[in-house]
């Protein structure tokens, strides 16, 4: 239940939230996020296509039309600006990936609302605990919710390049000046390890924390005892 | 503005080395006053549920230079860019260690994550030490303003200085020395038993070499930054941090020999606090000195806008006061000597 309902909110307001700051001070972000390069009204929200940066289009897309002037501005035929309404040096440095992470936050996000509110109902009419397939469904979700994480802070991060102050410094110009490549990978591959070692360490430790499994009940010590017995 | 700034951002400094100091120490000496797993499990205990929040204050100091002196800190956390890494991944080895000992019961996994910890802890103390020494020391700053310190060059005080040199080494190894007695006062004040008597035995054994590093230091400094020479005499109240410091060192010995535990480990407190207080006070109005005086940043120089500053006093008035009540709060539940063997959960 608090997960339908946690999902369910991330969608709207807070999510509806988020978007329509986006298009009100990054327009250009929003624009690569979605992969809109035109400049439209009535512009449609894209479910799977793969940007073509080059060509300036969207390749083999499926859109459900003007879903996103009202999403972000509640008028079905409103202008949303695409990438063309801004000089190309502004655009995010890094518009596919930029465009894949966001689809695969949101996409995640929409599955993930689907199977909490089918888990509800389940659970509602006492039918949960009874369905292997949903039982499944709810164990193999478990990690989508940190990459949809990643992913949407990966959106947040290349969203607002080139820019680290957005609109006032670039990121170019916040590099330290003296600290020398060699040291910057001397230290990215030092980060690499260590999180190599403690995702390792993570695994293990969960790993014997599911191996040893959980308490037995005690509401139902004929039925442990019996176990006990026949072990 | 930019002078109570200054003071604010040494306050939370001190904080820090007095707070996760004893903590570090205790770290520092674990292997060695305690023998047992569960004389292991013991010091754990005594800083289990506080060394965690100590480490924030660090963060917390961080945020405030950032905030007060920009310049500060773009030019030093760019040129102090190795060590600083370096002390992140210790930080996060430390913690990784207190977090993880005790999930596994185990004749390798215990011991090696208690080695892991002493490591660590006393990488750190030294860490710290060397980078209190850069600051007093001066570093390679140039025109633009910012610097770029290796490891080590040649070890002595030329032009290109390096992280280490013999007297940033000297200075860490005083640190060393300090903060794992400030931890044995702790782990004395904090628990019974063997344990108990072994970090007794550290604190009076560590006590001589202090007493003759800060003599010596003081000295060494003296002749290297001549700020501190000039602050001194201009505003001779200034000895009164010295000689709290004096008194410090001093009342660790008289209350270690009249066994005041308590006493001793405030005594202990009294000593950092009186030199990290003389150094700040030495290098005034330097917020990072240059090897080439002409280089040096100042208050002046380094702070950020007045209006900021302003609206960030009242802030941070707040937070403090906030933070002391937690912190107070914190420390009055966790009065007294911890228990053997009755709790071993320590998060």
């Amino acid at each position: 239940m608090i997960g339908a309902v946690a999902a369910i909110l991330q969608l709207f307001p807070t999510g509806d939230a988020q978007g329509k700051l986006i298009a009100d001070h990054q327009p250009v972000t929003l624009a690569a996020m979605e992969g809109l390069f035109e400049t439209q009204s009535g512009a449609p929200i894209v479910v799977i296509g793969q940007p073509d940066v080059q060509k300036r289009r969207l390749d083999n897309p499926l859109e459900i039309p003007r879903m996103l002037s009202f999403l972000t501005y509640k008028q079905w035929k409103a202008d949303v600006r695409g990438l063309d309404a801004f000089p190309q040096d502004q655009w995010p440095d890094m518009i596919p990936l930029l465009y894949y992470s966001y689809h695969v936050m949101v996409g995640l996000g929409t599955i993930l609302i689907a199977v909490m509110v089918l888990a509800a109902l389940m659970l509602w009419r006492r039918k949960l605990y009874d369905s292997r397939v949903m039982l499944w469904a709810l164990m193999l979700c478990v990690p989508l919710p940190y990459i949809a994480n990643t992913a949407g802070w990966m959106t947040a991060e290349l969203g607002r390049q080139p820019w680290l102050i957005y609109g006032l410094m670039r990121t170019a110009q916040g590099v330290s000046p003296r600290v020398g490549p060699g040291n910057a990978w001397f230290t990215l591959i030092g980060f690499m390890g260590l999180y190599t070692v403690l995702g390792i360490l993570w695994l293990f430790l969960v790993y014997r924390e599911i191996e040893h499994g959980p308490e037995p009940d005690e509401s139902l010590p004929a039925e442990s005892a019996v176990a006990a017995a026949t072990d | 503005m930019g002078t109570l700034w200054f003071c604010l951002v040494a306050i939370m400094l001190t904080v820090y080395v007095l707070l996760d100091g004893f903590d570090l120490g205790a770290g520092a000496i674990h292997l060695l006053v305690a023998k047992t797993d569960e004389e292991r499990v013991q010091v754990l205990a005594s800083i289990g549920p506080v060394w965690d929040g100590n480490e924030v204050w660090l963060i917390a100091a961080a945020g405030t230079l950032y905030f007060a002196f920009p310049a500060l800190y773009a030019s030093g956390f760019s040129g102090f860019y190795l060590p600083l890494m370096i002390v992140l991944w210790l930080l996060i080895l430390r913690g990784i260690s207190i977090s993880f000992r005790n999930e596994v019961i185990s004749k390798v996994w215990n011991p090696f994550w208690d080695f892991l910890l002493c490591a660590s802890s006393l990488l750190l103390a030294v860490f710290f030490g060397a980078a209190l020494a850069n600051v007093v020391r001066g570093v390679p700053l140039d025109a633009s303003g910012y610097f770029f310190e290796p490891l080590w060059t040649d070890f002595r005080l030329g032009e290109q200085t390096g992280i280490l040199d013999w007297y940033t080494i000297l200075i860490s190894v005083l640190s060393l020395l300090a903060l794992a007695m400030h931890g044995a006062l702790w782990v004395q004040m904090k628990t019974e038993g063997p344990v108990n008597h072994r970090s007794a035995k550290i604190a009076v054994n560590t006590w001589w070499g202090i007493l003759i590093l800060t003599a010596a230091v003081t000295v060494i400094t003296f002749k290297i930054q001549p700020q501190v020479k000039e602050n001194f005499v201009t505003w001779p109240w200034g000895f009164i941090f010295p000689l709290l410091a004096v008194a410090g060192i001093a009342g660790v010995r008289f209350e270690m020999v009249k066994h005041d535990e308590r006493k001793a480990f405030f005594a202990s407190c009294a000593y950092l606090t009186g030199m990290l207080a003389s150094v700040v006070f030495g290098l005034y109005p330097l917020v990072l000195p240059a090897r080439n005086p002409v280089y040096s940043l100042t208050v002046a120089s380094a702070k950020a806008g007045d209006y900021g500053l302003k609206i960030g006093a009242m802030w941070w008035t707040i937070a403090i006061l906030l933070a002391a009540g937690y912190f107070t709060y914190v420390y009055r539940s966790f009065t007294g000597k911890v228990a053997v063997g009755k709790d071993q959960s320590y998060h």
